[in-house]
């Protein structure tokens, strides 16, 4: 092999770059950390179904938002009849009291970072209601 | 009709993990077998290129440079175009590197003026922005997408990330890179169409390629932006992966293995394609070696020792033979 040394530390370099979360986790890192939201709530059911709100939450409270503020339309009627009032304060955080221990669990964990929402809503810090 | 085999291809792969993820036994065979697969061969493969490459000797110093090579201390020399040191060749390799700066120099001949043809050189900087754009996006890409191998994730993604969504428009923010790289990757596959010259030169080995990072890019962007996904049991999975104690969460979408698989064959086929200029570039013998060719003297490494006979051993082995016959010799 010529250059052998050059070659070598180049190699090494790609792979430790290459592995990087392999040893991240094992050392600094939590590999088997899972979020754990905490929702306090005697409601029966969410405005719509659990994986359909995992997912594309930020699409309902867009829509709900730009409804309320743009055409001040505030009814939602869920897919089994139920009417609710579209605000995040008086509905959503009902059951989803707590940013630090529900929103922020799951944000955190796959960096989606801050919503926009407590740009003008005051963040709920939990406690009964 | 080398694009249509390509597009075929890559439409043939999307179908695959789209339709092959329905059971739960073909989400592991998307989710855990194939990425381990691909990841090893990437791994072995980038490692075999690169020492199969490390084994081929450069013997000379190629000077096919750009500027005044050092001689005498009154011409003015160019460090970085026609190093002849050290510091001056990393120079020119980070420029090349980083920057492409080769590529920087792209001409484009043409015909130019009616009735009187000229043939005219003209700067064509197009190919260099669009590579350039293209392969910076893939790069900070690529660093984002630790967000979904690391816990807690380092503070360098997160910032990264803000930086990349600093537009704010759209929910979720429109990423920068997103939009470059598809916009860079249309860019680049489009003159391989569209330009008959190189169209004429672009192999399936050159449209795949562009094809498959043209689908990642886009399945990641739809995802992102339109469908929406389960980004929880995402980095369940991926962290599962990262750890070496693989679990396949319920509920992952079909596009999300249709993306995994992408990038999955886009990793295997690394190794075998032109993709791996990544490593051939820091073995460009042009760029990587400095230009000392008259400075200091160079033996070819595969010169085999030469069996001489010189005028001395030949005039002791004839010396009676060429007294006899009168010629002259140097010693009596």
């Amino acid at each position: 092999m010529f250059d052998a040394g050059k070659v070598i530390i180049g190699l090494v370099i790609f792979l430790v770059l290459i592995t990087f979360p392999v040893w991240y986790n094992a050392t600094i890192g939590n590999a088997s950390y899972v979020p754990d939201p905490q929702i306090i709530t005697t409601a029966p059911a969410c405005v719509a179904p659990t994986a359909y709100m995992k997912a594309s939450h930020m699409d309902l409270l867009n829509q709900w938002r730009d409804d309320v503020v743009r055409r001040g339309n505030r009814e939602y009627v869920a897919a089994d009849g139920t009417v609710y009032n579209k605000s995040l304060t008086k509905t959503c955080m009902d059951c989803h009291s707590n940013k630090a221990e529900f929103c922020d669990r799951c944000h955190d964990y796959v960096a989606v970072g801050q919503p926009d929402c407590w740009d003008c809503h005051i963040a709920p810090e939990g406690g009964a209601r | 009709m080398r694009f249509l085999v390509s597009l075929v291809a890559v439409l043939v792969l999307m179908g695959a993990a789209y339709f092959g993820s329905a059971s739960s036994g073909g989400q592991y065979l998307f989710g855990v077998i194939i990425p381990y697969a691909a990841i090893a061969l990437f791994i072995a493969g980038v490692l075999y290129r690169v020492l199969g490459w490390a084994k081929s000797p450069v013997p000379f110093r190629i000077s096919t440079t750009c500027g005044q090579q050092r001689s005498l201390p009154w011409i003015k020399n160019s460090t970085l175009d026609n190093p002849h040191g050290t510091l001056g060749v990393l120079g020119r390799m980070a420029l090349e590197v980083l920057f492409f700066r080769s590529l920087f120099r792209n001409t484009k001949a043409q015909i130019h003026g009616r009735p009187a043809f000229r043939f005219v050189y003209g700067a064509d900087k197009y190919l260099w922005l669009g590579a350039l754009a293209f392969h910076w996006s893939f790069l900070l890409i690529f660093i984002r997408h630790y967000r979904f191998f690391a816990e807690p994730v380092p503070g360098a993604v997160l910032g990264l990330q803000s930086l990349d969504g600093i537009m704010q428009v759209w929910v979720p923010s429109v990423l920068i890179t997103n939009v470059l790289i598809i916009g860079a990757l249309v860019y680049l596959w489009g003159r391989r169409l569209v330009n008959p010259q190189v169209r004429y030169i672009s192999l399936a080995a050159d449209h795949f390629p562009l094809l498959l990072l043209l689908s990642v890019a886009g399945t990641g962007a739809y995802m992102r932006y339109f469908s929406k996904v389960d980004l929880i049991g995402i980095k369940q999975l991926a962290m599962g992966l990262v750890s070496f104690a693989p679990v396949v969460p319920d509920g992952l979408a079909p596009l999300f293995f249709t993306h995994l698989f992408l990038v999955c064959v886009l990793f295997a086929y690394f190794p075998v394609s032109k993709l791996m200029h990544m490593g051939g570039i820091f073995f460009s013998p042009t760029r990587n070696l400095a230009n000392n060719n008259r400075a200091a003297r160079h033996i070819n490494p595969w010169n085999y020792p030469v069996k001489v006979h010189t005028y001395e051993e030949y005039e002791d082995e004839f010396r009676d033979v060429m007294k006899a016959a009168d010629m002259p010799v140097e010693k009596e």
